[in-house]
């Protein structure tokens, strides 16, 4: 073979080579520039009032910003909303979610297991916005009204899948031996499950809850049709709530409450990404 | 007379995996042309790593390193391209591992595939004739060459793998533990084989079946902690070792 | 608690899974049906009709099905150049180092981020970007929706691949490496084929994932309800119109977004579960 050739070739590995480092380093851009633009954007208006104030009214804003002064007011309503909800969606998504994928992963040649893990990965797949309008069905029209618990259905059906798959898979990872040391010492199944397996578990269980939650917090379009929103600090479960990606998505569609964004998604974005490095850190550990 | 000018010769050769310890310590051997040399040894003495540095495969792995020399006909290929070296120096494995995507036909020619060398229709007919039968594998596949090579059986498989190495007309064949993998029967076959092909390639083979390298090899070399112990002819070495840990080995009582 | 009840007691907990699923396909099917009824399953698939003018209300979700299959697959298109390099950068060039451990956790944080967050983004950064480069006078459309539902898609896509590219055998590396080939005829001749079924079954997935997405797009394609005309032309997806429209229909119209619904939902099932089987037949090869 020519060495021209061999040059050739080489060449082309090279290029490869540089070729997958640029274009995977370009992934990162996005990464840096939604970060950048969001902090820069944001942080000022990151003070006290903004977590303590509610939103203010359109009125009031356009009066703030004919006067050239900051908008007053915060997204103190949004999340109270969200916390609200998600406490909910967790309070029953989490038991719910690890005896169902308990079940998953004590019977796993079971036919019925096998269609409930089928349903478990459409569940997962199905988009939000159609988890919106059948929450909207099932809870909003017979309770003729948009409330926090319509919210925290929608919220709690997309948990659902997501915790049932770590617990099933967290489970399954376990030794047998564990399993079986504690049935062998006489003890029946649901003290192993209760005293044995789910602890050893709980790591995986956690982060998967931790992952969940960082999933459905800025999850917007089903809780338009189910929370619809709300400009007070609410604690009624049965009246209409906000929450804060609910108040990003209403001050990016009024012109009056535009500043107001960036503060928001800063306190969004920041919630939700913290969550992610501790649920892998914390996996990560576990794992050891 | 003047010495046979040697194919391969290992000069000092070192190979290490981590700053202090060395897998393979300053090997000296020259290996004739057209001979089959086995490398034994107790298991972790080296004898793989020394064998894969031949055809740089410790390139791949950025923490091995390689010192001294291995000379190919009088050449260091240290310093040149792997992929030259590669070419030239064909490697069989422990375990067969055909191409899966590839059908029989195409394992035999995926050397040429893989380098990028078009070759016109009746070159390749040639080549994968000549190939499979050298390797004594034609007259069972010929029918079926546009199946899978993963349909074969093991020892099929891993002659499928020797042509495969021998279509790029390699000087020197590395095979590492050729036959672990296989049953004796199989095994058979591939000794029959091997004796066969020294006429066209010079083999070196890493084994720990002694009785392999009394069949088949005129050439033994016997390494232990990474050091070359003892190299020389192989019934000499099995009759009369000079090393006494040449004979603890030989005799069973180590490794 | 003996086993019987205990076993009971799980088994109930699994029946959640069945109910909500029958319930979802239920209650989208009879709400969706006064739009079926009304204009007939088919002519409802093919029509481009969208308005509510009283009394002469007419709705078809033809625009809506083609604005989600062209965001969607031009975002496809627009993830493969930076999704396979990264899986190859994650599963092979640099595999099991660290720089690979930190290009994964920015993948991982990219998929974390809120969907509403990536629509801001690209409402004010990369709308005006193409607005500056006269791609588009508006600079929303199905274009800028694409791009940044790419992005979104680029972590599903690159870390199941790289999962694959991963499991490709030493050997077979090993193999093509001793006859001589480059790393890069290696991955194209070797990683490639044998990972193959398995990459493309993740790009499968991500496609999943794409259909649905509905902030990002809601923010970003324009909402106009015409079948877009061009790749640079506004538009609405499936999921988009009914996160417009939902909040303020009644009646037909409501009815109408449900069917979408639908529709959207039918076709992300059969996406996700032509994409597990796939994954699983991968895995076992």
């Amino acid at each position: 073979m020519s060495t021209l050739k061999i040059k050739n070739r080489l060449a082309k590995d090279k290029l490869m080579l540089w070729g997958i480092c640029l274009f995977a380093a370009l992934t990162a851009v996005p990464l840096l520039a939604i970060l950048g633009e969001v902090l820069f954007r944001g942080y000022d208006q990151l003070s006290w009032s903004f977590f303590t104030e509610p939103t203010p009214t359109a009125y009031k804003a356009m009066k703030a910003i004919e006067a050239g002064q900051p908008i007053p007011g915060g997204i103190a309503n949004g999340i109270i909303g969200t916390m609200i909800m998600l406490g909910m969606a967790v309070v029953f998504a989490v038991p719910t979610g690890i005896l169902c994928g308990a079940y998953l992963a004590e019977n796993p040649k079971n036919r019925f297991a096998q269609v409930v893990s089928y349903l478990t990965d459409l569940l997962q797949g199905t988009p939000s916005v159609i988890i919106g309008i059948i929450t909207y069905i099932w809870v909003v029209v017979p309770m003729k009204g948009y409330s926090a618990i319509a919210g925290s259905v929608a919220l709690f059906i997309m948990m659902l899948p997501l915790i049932i798959r770590s617990t099933e898979e967290t489970l399954k990872i376990l030794p047998a031996s564990l399993k079986e040391a504690g049935l062998a010492l006489g003890a029946n199944k649901a003290r192993v499950m209760l005293k044995v397996q789910l602890p050893a578990a709980f790591g995986g269980i956690f982060t998967g809850v931790l992952l969940a939650i960082s999933r459905v917090i800025g999850e917007t379009a089903p809780l338009m049709f189910t929370a619809l929103g709300c400009s007070l600090i609410r604690f009624a479960i049965d009246k209409p709530i906000s929450a804060v990606p609910l108040l990003i998505w209403e001050f990016f569609n009024d012109p009056n409450l535009q500043d107001l964004i960036w503060g928001a998604s800063l306190f969004l974005l920041l919630f939700v990404l913290t969550l992610n490095l501790t649920a892998k850190y914390l996996a990560k550990k576990w794992n050891q | 007379m003047e010495p046979v000018k040697p194919i391969l010769e290992f000069k000092k050769t070192c190979v290490s995996y981590t700053k202090q310890t060395m897998a393979v310590k300053y090997v000296s051997a020259a290996i004739e042309r057209n001979t089959i040399t086995a490398i034994m040894g107790p298991s972790g003495c080296g004898k793989s790593t020394l064998l894969r540095a031949v055809n740089l495969m410790h390139n791949l792995y950025p923490n091995i390193h390689v010192g001294g020399e291995i000379l190919l006909n009088g050449e260091d290929i240290l310093t040149m391209e792997p992929i030259e070296v590669r070419r030239r120096v064909g490697m069989v494995f422990q375990r067969p591992a055909p191409f899966p995507t590839m059908s029989i036909y195409d394992n035999v020619l995926s050397g040429f595939a893989l380098n990028g060398i078009r070759l016109s229709k009746a070159e390749k007919d040639a080549t994968v004739e000549r190939c499979l039968k050298s390797v004594a594998l034609w007259d069972e596949v010929k029918d079926v060459l546009n199946k899978k090579g993963t349909f074969l059986s093991g020892g099929q498989q891993q002659r499928l793998c020797i042509a495969r190495a021998l279509a790029m007309k390699p000087d020197v064949l590395l095979m590492d533990e050729p036959t672990s993998a296989l049953d004796p029967i199989a095994t058979k076959h591939i000794e029959e084989l091997l004796l066969e092909l020294q006429k066209e390639v010079t083999i070196l083979i890493v084994t720990h079946n002694m009785g392999q390298a009394m069949r088949i090899s005129s050439k033994s070399m016997f390494m232990y902690l990474g050091e070359l112990v003892e190299y020389g002819d192989t019934e000499t070495m099995f009759s009369n070792p000079i090393d006494e840990r040449t004979k603890a080995y030989l005799t069973g009582k180590m490794g | 608690m003996n086993d019987k009840i205990y076993k009971v007691i799980l088994f109930i907990a699994a029946l959640i899974m069945p109910i909500v699923c029958g319930g979802v396909v239920y209650a989208l099917v009879t709400d969706a049906y006064d739009a079926f009824e009304h204009f007939g399953f088919f002519k409802f698939l093919t029509s481009s009709d969208w308005s509510y003018t009283e009394g002469a209300e007419q709705y078809g979700a033809l625009p809506f099905i083609t604005g989600t299959l062209m965001t969607t697959l031009l975002a496809l298109v627009f993830c493969i150049p930076f999704s396979l390099p990264v899986a190859l950068f994650v599963g092979e060039y640099f595999k099991g180092t660290k720089v690979a451990a930190v290009l994964s956790t920015v993948t991982d944080l990219l998929a974390g981020i809120p969907s509403i967050i990536y629509g801001l983004w690209g409402f004010y950064t990369l709308r005006p970007i193409i607005m500056a480069l006269n791609i588009s006078e508006q600079g929303s459309g199905v274009l800028t929706a694409s791009l940044v539902l790419a992005i979104m898609i680029i972590p599903y896509a690159a870390s199941l691949s790289a999962e694959f590219i991963k499991m490709v055998p030493n050997d077979l590396k090993e193999g093509a490496y001793s006859l001589g080939a480059t790393r890069a005829e290696v991955v194209r001749k070797v990683i490639f084929p044998v990972a193959g079924s398995g990459i493309f079954s993740s790009y499968v997935l991500a496609i999943g994932r794409a259909l649905g997405e509905t902030m990002t797009v809601t923010m970003l394609i324009g909402n106009t309800n015409n079948i877009p005309n061009s790749i640079t032309s506004t538009g609405n997806s499936m999921a988009s119109i009914i996160a417009n429209q939902f909040g303020e229909a009644d009646d037909l119209r409501l009815s109408s977004l449900i069917a979408i619904g639908l529709i959207l939902f039918l076709i992300t099932a059969i996406i996700n579960m032509v994409g597990k089987i796939m994954i699983k037949r991968a895995r076992i090869s």
